[in-house]
């Protein structure tokens, strides 16, 4: 058994317990982030370990695989890991900034780690079943996040969000039962040569469509995404970044993992569906963040935009649309989880969110207003900004496979993602505020430290992988090589129990 | 067996699909236990239906004798229906909260986090 997996996994369950027991007391928030700290240190290591030695490959319980649980972490999983591990160290700190006693005294920081911990599982598991249980225990943790507060909004946005991701997680698990009934095993890596194997192939591909409705589901994919801006503008910011950043996040990485090493013999039915989806995911999603007036409802709708770009390079399915996909996720994580503070930041400074009612910030604070800068237009994919590489490569990979229309419908998003982060710029920034306010960092007061020290970690972060991209695209072009050459992830996994 | 089982899975999801388009909350909550008890017996029904004869395995033996039913969707089926029953009962919960602090069950009613028509004032 590799404790390189066990450790990322262990890091947030142990936090959430301890946080649990200190609830009552200010210790309870700092063992958060402490425990956040711990898990980013296991990511790098687990990290460290996938780039020397390949797939890292756990058996729990030394069972042999295909009969037990089995842990597996390429590089692919190895960064949504990391990833995972960062957004939470940044969402853990600002909650300390955020969240009241109130909401501590209920567990607050302990039901955040346990959806870390949830998210964290669902990109280590190798196996369905496993994947569905780690499903779950991140969706009853974000169910409590999303209606901690108790606020009417949150409850309506939770009717929503509850209702239809219980509907895709019985799609899922449909999709488990009749897999096994055709298969036989839930090993993913089994699964990939029983798939080929079997002789029912029509009835595969069938089960294949459950999978990629329930997928498609929680990642908010075209006409399913609908709970999403419900929802996400409804809790505290801080739930708000992490469900942003990481949890349709989830649901995009399933796709990849079950569209490449289980589904991937017949392209004929999934592919031409997934190229229509990605089109239209980015077209309604950013044509839906033109019409809203509020922050984060805007933000919201750029999620599902940018799920679009992350399908298209599944869609395509060459290496160089997979490694584009692959350097826009780690983009678009740590994008996102910083847009959603900024903007609770900027709620705080300018009393709300509604563009209308609010403005002057770059009068007074000129600090958040270089940070959104850096965000928002990375996301919008400013050269040399973090979203432009992966923008690029996914340009070029529609390009090489003559997808006209995608790509047309790629840089028209791009340009309408920059109108969209432009308005927020003019109503929030240039504008004066309405009321003759004048909000300035200083109000923050205390807090301010623990406020701004996650976002200007993440913008850091976004720079890095936009002024010295050539390391990442590396990485993500050997990420997207192992994705579509699974062999050596399922004779890792297969060929006997790990060290 | 397995035939009976089909025509009741199919029933049941039938029967849950129109429960969860009606515009009603507690509708769909009822919807949802069927659709989900649906996905429990069609994961029962995958590992083959054999009367009368258990999955044990004979004394001195290293496997069961061929043909006896799959225990492993029967194990499924326990994991899934604990995590179904929580959800449910959180679920349940929640549809109480929206009564009392929405006054209403009816979906098309609940707009407080996507008001209507606020785009029009300036």
């Amino acid at each position: 058994m590799s404790w390189f997996l066990v450790f990322p996994l262990m890091a947030p369950f142990a936090t959430a317990v301890l946080s649990f027991l200190y609830r009552q007391r200010d210790s309870g928030r700092w063992i958060a982030v402490t425990g956040s700290l711990l898990a980013v240190l296991a990511a790098l290591a687990l990290m460290v370990q996938v780039l020397n030695q390949g797939v890292v490959v756990g058996q729990m319980g030394n069972w042999p695989a295909p009969y037990g649980i089995t842990l597996a972490a390429d590089r692919l999983s190895a960064m949504m890991v990391l990833l995972t591990a960062i957004s939470g160290l940044a969402v853990s700190l600002y909650a300390a900034g955020e969240v009241d006693t109130t909401l501590e005294v209920l567990g607050f920081h302990s039901l955040m780690q346990i959806l870390l911990g949830g998210v964290t599982g669902a990109f280590l598991t190798g196996d369905l079943f496993n994947l569905y249980v780690w499903f779950e225990v991140m969706l009853i943790a974000s169910f409590g996040l999303q209606i901690m507060g108790g606020r009417p909004e949150q409850i309506d946005g939770a009717v929503k969000y509850v209702t239809l991701n219980l509907v895709s997680t019985v799609v899922f698990l449909s999709g488990i039962g009749l897999l096994y009934g055709v298969t036989g095993t839930l090993n993913m890596a089994d699964l990939r040569s029983a798939v080929a194997a079997s002789d029912r192939q029509g009835l595969i591909a069938v089960i294949s469509m459950f999978f990629l409705i329930a997928f498609g589901m929680k990642a908010a994919a075209f006409p399913l995404f609908f709970w999403l801006p419900a929802s996400y503008h409804t809790p505290t910011h801080t739930v708000s970044a992490v469900f942003a950043g990481l949890l349709t996040k989830v649901g995009v990485y399933s796709l990849f993992r079950v569209f490449t090493l289980i589904f991937d013999q017949d392209t004929g039915l999934a592919q031409p569906i997934l190229l229509w989806v990605a089109g239209l995911t980015m077209v309604t999603g950013v044509l839906g963040a033109i019409a809203q007036t509020e922050l984060r409802r805007i933000l919201s709708y750029q999620i599902i935009s940018s799920i679009g770009f992350l399908l298209l390079g599944l869609a395509l399915s060459t290496p160089l649309a997979i490694a584009g996909a692959i350097f826009y996720l780690m983009h678009n994580i740590i994008v996102k989880v910083a847009l959603f503070l900024t903007a609770g930041v900027m709620a705080r400074l300018a009393g709300g969110e509604d563009l209308r009612r609010i403005g002057g910030l770059y009068k007074t604070a000129p600090a958040l207003g270089v940070l959104f800068l850096i965000t928002g237009f990375s996301l919008a994919g400013f050269p040399p900004l973090s979203g432009f590489w992966g923008k690029v490569l996914l340009v070029k990979a529609s390009l090489a496979s003559e997808a006209w229309i995608l790509t047309a419908a790629v840089l028209v998003v791009g340009l309408l993602t920059i109108y969209s982060m432009t308005t927020i710029w003019a109503e929030a920034f240039w504008k004066n505020h309405p009321d003759d306010r004048d909000p300035a960092l200083a109000d923050l007061g205390d807090k301010r430290g623990v406020l701004l020290t996650p976002i200007v970690g993440l913008c850091v972060l976004s720079l890095g992988l936009g002024l010295f991209p050539q390391p990442f695209i590396t990485f993500a072009e050997a990420a997207a090589a192992q994705l579509l050459a699974p062999d050596a992830y399922v004779a890792a996994v297969l060929g006997g129990s790990g060290p | 067996m397995g035939t009976l089982l089909a025509v009741t899975v199919g029933g049941l999801v039938a029967a849950a699909v129109y429960l969860m388009l009606q515009r009603d909350m507690l509708r769909f909550l009822f919807g949802l236990t069927l659709i989900s008890n649906a996905a429990n017996l069609l994961i029962f029904s995958a590992g083959q239906l054999t009367a009368g004869r258990p999955p044990l395995v004979p004394e001195g033996a290293k496997a069961p004798d061929p043909g006896v039913a799959n225990a492993l969707p029967q194990a499924l089926v326990l994991t899934a229906v604990v995590i179904g029953f929580g959800l449910f009962a959180f679920s349940l919960v929640l549809t109480l909260r929206a009564y009392t602090n929405l006054g209403t069950l009816r979906t098309d009613d609940m707009r407080v986090a996507e008001p209507l028509g606020d785009d029009v004032k300036a």
